[in-house]
């Protein structure tokens, strides 16, 4: 699947997409965002406080309990500061 | 006559006035537009801003905004809506975001245009980053925000 990152968790982990594939065991976005931020010091560093982060499945607002499985693309980015 | 729903998230500013006249010509079912602009400031606590640069995410950002102009024009009887938010870099003065609600009477176009601005600043994908003389730094949520959003959810 494909991830995309916005604001300062694409500049922690520098860069804005990838595509990835995790173990059939990851099987919700909070479990995605804590396999994610094993895989190395800017994704920890992005992934630290990960109440803070904001998920969308294909271009939709996702809880962390939200399935992953079957999503095209899922975004992460900190809260909107939009407007 | 048809209610004129326009959704748009752009690089370049826009016009205002402009906008406003494209959603009344020709109409004598409006009886009220309430337009807002937001617009950079200069100064944050005072402390100087030399630009904003608007992150955005392509495709949400506008889904998004138009998911919530859908609501609008559920939720109160309006002739039409204008709703442009830009991105990219934006310096002191210049525009970042229009909403614009016509009409038959003033309380609908007021209360949709709070109402859009509000979910505008807590549920559009898009992030400001500040530039001040001594770098850059995220502008960061506001709790309330979150809670003038809230307001129309209760």
């Amino acid at each position: 699947m494909k991830v995309k990152y916005f604001a300062w968790v694409r500049e922690r982990i520098g860069k804005a997409e990838e595509k990835i594939e995790p173990p059939d065991s990851v099987r919700t976005v909070g479990e995605l965002i804590a396999w994610l931020a094993g895989r190395g010091e800017g994704y920890a560093y992005a992934f630290e406080k990960p109440k803070v982060i904001r998920a969308a499945i294909d271009q939709t607002h996702v809880q962390p309990d939200a399935a992953i499985s079957g999503a095209r693309e899922i975004a992460f980015f900190p809260p909107m500061t939009g407007g | 006559m048809t209610a004129i729903v326009t959704v748009r998230v752009q690089q370049e500013d826009f016009d205002t006035a402009g906008e406003i006249a494209a959603l009344t010509r020709g109409r004598i079912d409006i009886g009220a537009v309430v337009s807002f602009s937001g617009l950079c400031r200069g100064n944050d606590h005072d402390r100087p801003i030399t630009a904003l640069t608007l992150e955005h995410y392509p495709g949400m950002a506008d889904a998004e905004i138009m998911r919530h102009a859908e609501e609008a024009m559920a939720r109160w009887p309006l002739q039409g809506l204008t709703v442009i938010h830009r991105f990219g870099r934006i310096t002191p003065g210049e525009n970042i975001v229009l909403v614009v609600t016509a009409s038959s009477h003033r309380q609908a176009a007021f209360e949709a245009a709070e109402f859009l601005m509000d979910y505008l600043k807590t549920n559009a994908p898009f992030w400001k980053r500040e530039e001040t003389e001594d770098g850059g730094s995220w502008v960061e949520a506001k709790g309330h925000d979150d809670a003038a959003a809230a307001r129309w959810t209760s």
